[in-house]
C-alpha cells in the first residue's frame, strides 16, 4: 500500500506538469487579451502594456518563463488585480473557500449519509419517500434559487442573519453560504446512499451475518454501511475538490471574499496568471482527493487491490 | 465623609468623561456600496470609475471636484496662467501633509507625472497629460521621463507647460490618474507601496484595510489639512456585483448607499425604497457602431435609415425604465458652452421616421423578397440583451432581418478592437472629463475606440483646428461643427441613449448632490 | 395408458424482459415516464399552438402577473390609451368603451394627421384602429379600435414576452440537453470507468491520470474556445456540457468496477475462457448499472444547470431562445417583485426532474438481479 501511495506521489509531478502546460496553451487560443475593454486603449498604450507583462514576447518564452517562476513558487502578479500576486489572492481567499465548502461537505455527508440510510431500510414506506421527495427537491432546486430565497427569508424577513459579506468570519455570515452549498449535495448524497444501501442490504454476506444471528446494528453499521460506501466515496473525492475551491455563485451572491469567482473571472477577464494559478490549485486538490479516495477504496472494500 | 464625597464626584467626573469621549469618538462608518473592486489602487494604473470613487477618497489632486462636481483648489491653493495659455504655475497649499507627516511639494507632483507617462508604468491614462509638452512622446518611448515639461520651481511652486492651450486643463487635473503619489513610498516599498495600511496617500483618508471581494477600509486621515470639516470617520467600500443582493443588503441596513440599481425592478424598487432613489443625466453615451468600412454599411443614406427607425423612446421608457435618455447626438447635454448637434431626425414623429426609413430601404432595394440581414453584436448583459431584443422587433416591419449575437466583454471587445468582422456593435463611452473632445475623438481616423473604423478628413481638420483655436469660443464652435458632420451628417456612431447616474442613498447620509459626474467624494458627506 | 398432456414448454425470460416486468409494476415509475413523455410532447408541440410566439414582445405588457382572465384589464385600457396617444403627441378629449371597441377622441391645435391611427394600432392592446369621426376643420378626431384580448396564463417576462410559450420553447432546449447530454456522458463514462477499473494496474492508473489532467483544465477557457472555433452551435453545448461530466460519471463506475473484479462470477467467467470484453460486457457492466442511473438521474439536473450557467455567461444559447435554467436564474433576481418568472420554470424543471428520479429509481430496482 505504501508503495502504491509513493507512486502515486510521483506521478502527481508529470500530471500537473502536463495539465500546466496545457492550459497555458490553451488560454492563447481564445480571443481576447487582458487588455481589451470598453474603453479601448490606444496602441501605444497597450503595447506598454503587454511590453510591462511580457505578452509581447513569443509564446514559448513566455511558457518558459512561467515554468522558471512556477518551479520558484512564483505565481506572478494578477493582470486584472495588478496590486495583488497570484498567491496573495489564493492565500486569502483560499481558506475561506476552505472552510465554507469543508463545512458544507462534512454535513453534507453526515446527514445525507443519515437519511439514505434511514430510507433503504424503510424502503418503499413512508420515510423512504419522504426522504426521496426531499432529496429530489434539494438536488433539483439550483442554488441561485435557495441564496435568494435564503435570503429574502431568514434574512430580510425573519432578521435572524445578514444578507450578506463575510463580516470577518462570524458564525452568523457563514450560515447561509454553508446551508446553500450543503443542499444540493446533502440530497445527492443521499440518493447514493440509498441506493447502495439497498443492494448492499440484500447481498449475500449479509444475508450471513443475519443468518449468523448478529445484531441489527451490527448488520448494518459495520457490514452493509461498508458495502455501500464506495459509490459515495467516488462522489466525494471529486465534490470535495469543487466544494473545496469555492463556488461563484454562493460567493457571487453572499459577497464572500473567497476564491470560487477567480475560477470563471479570470477566464473571461483573460487574466492569465490567475488562471493558471486556479490551475494549479484544482489539479492539486483533485489529485490529491483521488489518492485519497483510492485509499479509502481499499480500506472500506478489502476486495480492492492496486498491486 | 470627605472620602465618599470625593469616591462620589470622582465617579461623576468618570462617568461623565466616559460619555462624552465615548460621544466624541462613537465612529461614523459608512458603508457605501460600490459595483466592483477596484482592479489597481495605484493611482497611475487605475482605469475604472469603481476605483476613482476610492481614490477619489485617499488622494488630493492639484484640483478637486466638491459635492457638486465643480473644480476647486486641491493640492494646489491657487495657479495663474500665463497670457498665451501654455504655462501653469500651481501654489502648492500650505499645511498640506502626507498621512505619514510630510509635506506635499511641487516635486511629488514633478516625480508622479513622470511616472504616469514613463512607458515603464504602463499606465493606460498616460493620456490624460498628453496636453503637456512631450508626454505622448515619453509615452511612445521617443523621449525621457525627464523631458516632460514640468518643473518644480521651488517645494511650494509648480509649473506646466502645454503643447497648446486647454481649457480643459484644470477640468483633466481632477482625474484620479494625475494625483500625486509619494516617492518615499516607493522607494520604501517598492510594489507593495499599494498595500492597505502601507499607502501613504494626501487625502481625506487613509487605507487601512484591503480584503478583495469584501471591502476596502479607509479611515480619516488625522494629517489631512480639513480634517475638522471631515464628518465620516470610517468608510468601507463594499463591492455590490450583484445587485439584487445589493438592493437586499440596502434594505437590511448593511449598505448605505449603492451606486447601481437593478433598473427592470424600478418600479418596486421605488415603491419600496421612495426619494432614496437618485436618477439623474450622465456624461455618457450607449452607442451602437456599424462597421462602415463594409458594404453595405458604407451607404450613408441606408445608416441614417436603420437609426432613423429606431425607437428610442421606447428603450428609454420600456427597456430602462427611464434611467435612460433618448440621444440623438454624441456629446450629450450639459456641458457649458458647448451646441450638442444632433441628427435632423431628432424632433420628427416616430411614424414619420419609420415611413421615411422603410422609402430609403426600398430604394435601396430591399423588401420583403430581399430581406436585409443585419447581426447585432453586445457584450453580456442583461440591459444590453434587452434593448437589442428591442430594436430587433422595432427593425422587422422594414424588412431587416436582425440577428442577435452576445459574447463576454473581452472577445467583444477583442473583435471590435482588432476591427474583427461585424455589421454592427455595442458600445458606449462615459466621460473621463467634462469636455466634449473627450467624445469627439473617437470619431478621429486611427482613434483605438473608432470601432466603426470611420476616417473622414474634414473631420479631422475640424478636430485638429478646434485644438489649436485661439479662444474657447471658437474652440467649442469648431468642435460642435465637427460633431455634425461626423455624427449628425456621416453617423460615425448611431448614438441610443444617454446614460444616467442611478444611485440609492439611505436618507441617513447628508451632504450627497447629484450631479452629472456622479461624484460623491466621502469628505463632503455626513451620517446620522 | 394415462395420457400425460404436454405442458407447453415455459418460455425462457430475458433478463431485460425480467427488468421491464418489474418496472412496469411499478407505479411510481410509470406515472413518471408517462408525465415525462408528456412533457417532452408539450415542450416540442405546445409552442405551435400557444396564441404566442416566443419571440413576440408585447410592449404593454412587461411584466404582467399571470392571470385566467385576458388582458386587457379593466383599469388598464385607461392607461393604455393614454400612454398611446402621449405619443401621437395630441391632446385627448375622452374616451369610451361599447361592445368591446373603444372610442377616442383627440384634438389639437393644426388638422391631425390621419396616419395617427398607426399609434394606436402599435399599442399591444388596441388593433384596427379607423376613423370613425372626423370635424370639418381636422382638428378634432374620434378614432374606434377593436380591444384585442389577450391571455397571458404565466404572466409575461421583463421583455413583455408570453412566458407560457417560452417556457415550453425553453424545455426543448433543457430536456434536449439534459437528456442526450446526459446520455452521453453515462455512455462514455461507464466505458471508460469499467474498463479502467477491470483493467486495473498500470492501465487504470493512465487513465485515471488522464482523467485527473481533463478535469483540471479551465472549463471555462475550453467553452470559449468551442465558441469560438464552431459558432454557436446547439451541438456545441452537448460537446462541452458532456465533456465535463463523463469525467465524474467514469470514476464513480471505476469504483464500482474496482470491487466488483473480485466478485466469483467474474472469476468464474474468467475461469471458463470468457474474454475480458465479454466479461465487461456482459457481467461487470449490468452490475454496476446500479449507481450508475441514480447517478445519471443526479446528472441531468446537472447538466441542466451547468447549460444555464453557461448561458448566463454569454456562452449558451442565444437569445431569443432560452432554456429552463435561464428562465430560472433571470426569475430568482426578480423575487418577490416578480415571482412568477420563477416559479413556473421552476414547477416544469422541477417536476421533470422528479419524474426522472423516480424512472431512475424503478430501473435501479428493476435492474437489480437481487431483487427477486
Amino acid at each position: 500500500m505504501l508503495r502504491y501511495v509513493l507512486r502515486r506521489f510521483l506521478t502527481a509531478i508529470p500530471t500537473l506538469f502536463v495539465i500546466v502546460t496545457i492550459s497555458f496553451f490553451l488560454m492563447r487560443v481564445a480571443p481576447g487579451g487582458p487588455f481589451n475593454q470598453e474603453k479601448g486603449l490606444n496602441p501605444i498604450i497597450k503595447a506598454n502594456l503587454e511590453r510591462v507583462f511580457h505578452l509581447d514576447q513569443p509564446l514559448w518564452k513566455q511558457y518558459l518563463l512561467y515554468l522558471n517562476n512556477l518551479i520558484h513558487g512564483d505565481f506572478g502578479p494578477s493582470y486584472n488585480l495588478p496590486d495583488f500576486t497570484v498567491a496573495e489572492l489564493f492565500a486569502d481567499g483560499l481558506p475561506i473557500s476552505i472552510e465554507l465548502g469543508g463545512s458544507a461537505l462534512v454535513l453534507a455527508l453526515l446527514f445525507g449519509g443519515i437519511l439514505g440510510i434511514i430510507a433503504a431500510l424503510y424502503q418503499n414506506r413512508p420515510a423512504d419517500y419522504a426522504v426521496i421527495a426531499t432529496a429530489t427537491a434539494g438536488s433539483t432546486i439550483p442554488t441561485f434559487v435557495i441564496a435568494p430565497l435564503f435570503q429574502l427569508f431568514f434574512a430580510l424577513t425573519l432578521k435572524w442573519f445578514p444578507v450578506g459579506g463575510w463580516g470577518d468570519g462570524a458564525f452568523i455570515n457563514k450560515v447561509g453560504p454553508v446551508l446553500t452549498l450543503m443542499l444540493p449535495q446533502l440530497a445527492i448524497v443521499a440518493r447514493l446512499m440509498r441506493g447502495s444501501m439497498i443492494e448492499s442490504l440484500r447481498s449475500h454476506h449479509i444475508r450471513t451475518a443475519r443468518a449468523l444471528g448478529l445484531s441489527d446494528y451490527s448488520v448494518i453499521i459495520k457490514h452493509a454501511l461498508r458495502g455501500a460506501l464506495l459509490p459515495i466515496i467516488s462522489y466525494a473525492g471529486p465534490a470535495a475538490a469543487a466544494l473545496l475551491t469555492g463556488s461563484i455563485i454562493v460567493e457571487t451572491i453572499f459577497s464572500i471574499p473567497g476564491v470560487g469567482r477567480y475560477f470563471v473571472e479570470a477566464a473571461l477577464n483573460r487574466d492569465y496568471t490567475l488562471v493558471m494559478g486556479t490551475v494549479v490549485v484544482i489539479a492539486i486538490f483533485t489529485i490529491v482527493f483521488n489518492l485519497i479516495v483510492d485509499i479509502l477504496y481499499a480500506v472500506v472494500d478489502p476486495r480492492v487491490r492496486y498491486d | 465623609m470627605k472620602v465618599q464625597f470625593s469616591l462620589k464626584s470622582w465617579l461623576i467626573g468618570c462617568s461623565l468623561i466616559a460619555m462624552t469621549t465615548t460621544g466624541a469618538f462613537a465612529e461614523v462608518i459608512y458603508n457605501r456600496g460600490n459595483s466592483a473592486d477596484p482592479e489597481s489602487l495605484d493611482p497611475h494604473k487605475t482605469s475604472t470609475v469603481y476605483e476613482a470613487n476610492i481614490l477619489r477618497d485617499l488622494f488630493m489632486g492639484l484640483m478637486i471636484q466638491d459635492a457638486k462636481a465643480q473644480v476647486q483648489p486641491g493640492a494646489a491653493e491657487s495657479f495663474t496662467v500665463s497670457a498665451d495659455g501654455k504655462t501653469y504655475t500651481f501654489k502648492m497649499r500650505k499645511g498640506a501633509l502626507w498621512s505619514d507627516g510630510s509635506p506635499v511639494t511641487a516635486d511629488d507632483f514633478v516625480y508622479s507625472w513622470r511616472r504616469l507617462v514613463d512607458p515603464a508604468t504602463a499606465s493606460e491614462y498616460a493620456y490624460m497629460l498628453a496636453p503637456v509638452t512631450n508626454a505622448e512622446d515619453i509615452t511612445a518611448g521617443k523621449k525621457k521621463p525627464e523631458e516632460l515639461a514640468v518643473k518644480a520651481i521651488d517645494p511650494e511652486t509648480f509649473e506646466v507647460t502645454l503643447n497648446a492651450p486647454t481649457p480643459y486643463f484644470l477640468e483633466m487635473l481632477t482625474h484620479q490618474s494625475t494625483y500625486p503619489v509619494s516617492k518615499a513610498n516607493i522607494d520604501k516599498l517598492g510594489a507593495d507601496f499599494v498595500k492597505a495600511g502601507k499607502l501613504v496617500s494626501n487625502g481625506a483618508y487613509v487605507l487601512t484595510e484591503f480584503v478583495p471581494n469584501d471591502h476596502i477600509k479607509a479611515v480619516k486621515n488625522d494629517k489631512f489639512y480639513d480634517a475638522a470639516n471631515v464628518k465620516i470617520d470610517v468608510v468601507n467600500f463594499i463591492p455590490t456585483e450583484d445587485r439584487s443582493t445589493a438592493m437586499k443588503r440596502f434594505e437590511a441596513g448593511e449598505l448605505d448607499s449603492n451606486d447601481d440599481l437593478p433598473t427592470e425592478q424600478l418600479a418596486d424598487l421605488k415603491a419600496k425604497f421612495g426619494d432614496q432613489i437618485h436618477i439623474g443625466p450622465y456624461l455618457g453615451t450607449y452607442y451602437y457602431a456599424f462597421k462602415i468600412d463594409k458594404a453595405p454599411w458604407d451607404n450613408v443614406k441606408l445608416r441614417q435609415a436603420i437609426s432613423e427607425a429606431i425607437d428610442r423612446d421606447y428603450l428609454a421608457e420600456k427597456v430602462w425604465q427611464n434611467t435612460m435618455i433618448p440621444a440623438y447626438s454624441f456629446v450629450p447635454p450639459g456641458i457649458t458652452g458647448y451646441e450638442t448637434r444632433t441628427t435632423d431626425y431628432a424632433e420628427k414623429s416616430q411614424l414619420d421616421r419609420e415611413d421615411e426609413a422603410k422609402k430609403v430601404l426600398a430604394e435601396l432595394g430591399y423588401g420583403p423578397d430581399k430581406p436585409l440581414k443585419m447581426e447585432i453584436r453586445f457584450n453580456t448583459s442583461e440591459n444590453h440583451k434587452n434593448t437589442a431584443v428591442a430594436i430587433q422587433e422595432q427593425l422587422k416591419p422594414l424588412g431587416i432581418e436582425v440577428s442577435l449575437v452576445n459574447t463576454d466583454t473581452k472577445t467583444h471587445y477583442g473583435l471590435l478592437e482588432q476591427h474583427g468582422d461585424f455589421d454592427i456593435a455595442r458600445a458606449g463611452w462615459i466621460a473621463d472629463y467634462k469636455d466634449p473632445e473627450n467624445f469627439l475623438a473617437l470619431c478621429k481616423t486611427g482613434t483605438g475606440n473608432n470601432y466603426a473604423a470611420y476616417s473622414n478628413k474634414e473631420y479631422d481638420d475640424l478636430m485638429a483646428a478646434a485644438a489649436a483655436a485661439a479662444t474657447p469660443e471658437e474652440r467649442m464652435k469648431l468642435l460642435s461643427d465637427a460633431e455634425a458632420i461626423g455624427v449628425a451628417r456621416d453617423l460615425c456612431v448611431v448614438p441610443l441613449l444617454y446614460y444616467s447616474y442611478h444611485n440609492l442613498v439611505s436618507n441617513k447620509v447628508k451632504g450627497w448632490e447629484n450631479n452629472v459626474m456622479d461624484v460623491h467624494p466621502t469628505r463632503f458627506l455626513a451620517k446620522e | 395408458m394415462t395420457d400425460v398432456s404436454l405442458t407447453p414448454a415455459t418460455q425462457g425470460r430475458s433478463l431485460w424482459a425480467d427488468a421491464w416486468n418489474r418496472l412496469k409494476a411499478n407505479k411510481a415509475a410509470m406515472v413518471s415516464l408517462w408525465y415525462l413523455l408528456f412533457m417532452g410532447v408539450i415542450c416540442i408541440v405546445g409552442p405551435w399552438f400557444t396564441p404566442h410566439d416566443f419571440t413576440t414582445i408585447y410592449q404593454d405588457y412587461t411584466r404582467v402577473p399571470p392571470s385566467l382572465e385576458a388582458y386587457p384589464k379593466a383599469n388598464a385600457i385607461d392607461l393604455a390609451v393614454k400612454d398611446a396617444v402621449k405619443r401621437s403627441r395630441l391632446d385627448l378629449v375622452g374616451w369610451q368603451e361599447r361592445d368591446g371597441k373603444v372610442f377616442i377622441t383627440l384634438t389639437s391645435a393644426k388638422p391631425i394627421d390621419e396616419r395617427v391611427t398607426r399609434y394606436i394600432d402599435r399599442s399591444d392592446v388596441f388593433e384596427g384602429a379607423q376613423i370613425s369621426e372626423k370635424s370639418t376643420d381636422g382638428m378634432t378626431m374620434t378614432i374606434s379600435a377593436d380591444v384585442q384580448k389577450k391571455y397571458f396564463f404565466f404572466g409575461t417576462d421583463n421583455n413583455g414576452r408570453d412566458l407560457l410559450t417560452r417556457t415550453l420553447i425553453a424545455g426543448r432546449v433543457s430536456l434536449a440537453i439534459g437528456l442526450l447530454a446526459g446520455l452521453v456522458a453515462v455512455f462514455i463514462g461507464v466505458l471508460y470507468g469499467a474498463i479502467s477499473g477491470f483493467a486495473g494496474g498500470r492501465t487504470d492508473e493512465v487513465m485515471m491520470r488522464i482523467v485527473d489532467v481533463l478535469y483540471s483544465l479551465p472549463f471555462i477557457f475550453f467553452v470559449i474556445m468551442l465558441v469560438v472555433f464552431f459558432g454557436r452551435n446547439f451541438v456545441l453545448m452537448f460537446l462541452a456540457v458532456g465533456a465535463v461530466l463523463w469525467l465524474d460519471m467514469a470514476r464513480i463506475v471505476r469504483g464500482q468496477a474496482l470491487s466488483l473484479k473480485r466478485q466469483e462470477y467474474v472469476q468464474a467467467a474468467e475461469a471458463l475462457g470468457v474474454s475480458p470484453g465479454g466479461i465487461l460486457l456482459r457481467h461487470v457492466v449490468p452490475n454496476l448499472l446500479g449507481p450508475v442511473v441514480i447517478y445519471m438521474t443526479l446528472l441531468v439536473p446537472q447538466v441542466i444547470i451547468l447549460e444555464s450557467f453557461l448561458s448566463f455567461l454569454g456562452l449558451g444559447v442565444q437569445e431569443p431562445m432560452s432554456s429552463w435554467g435561464v428562465l430560472i436564474s433571470q426569475g430568482a433576481k426578480n423575487i418577490p417583485s416578480a415571482t412568477w418568472l420563477l416559479i413556473f420554470p421552476s414547477f416544469f424543471l422541477t417536476t421533470t426532474l422528479f419524474a426522472l428520479n423516480f424512472i431512475g429509481d424503478g430501473l435501479r430496482d428493476a435492474l437489480d438481479p437481487k431483487d427477486r
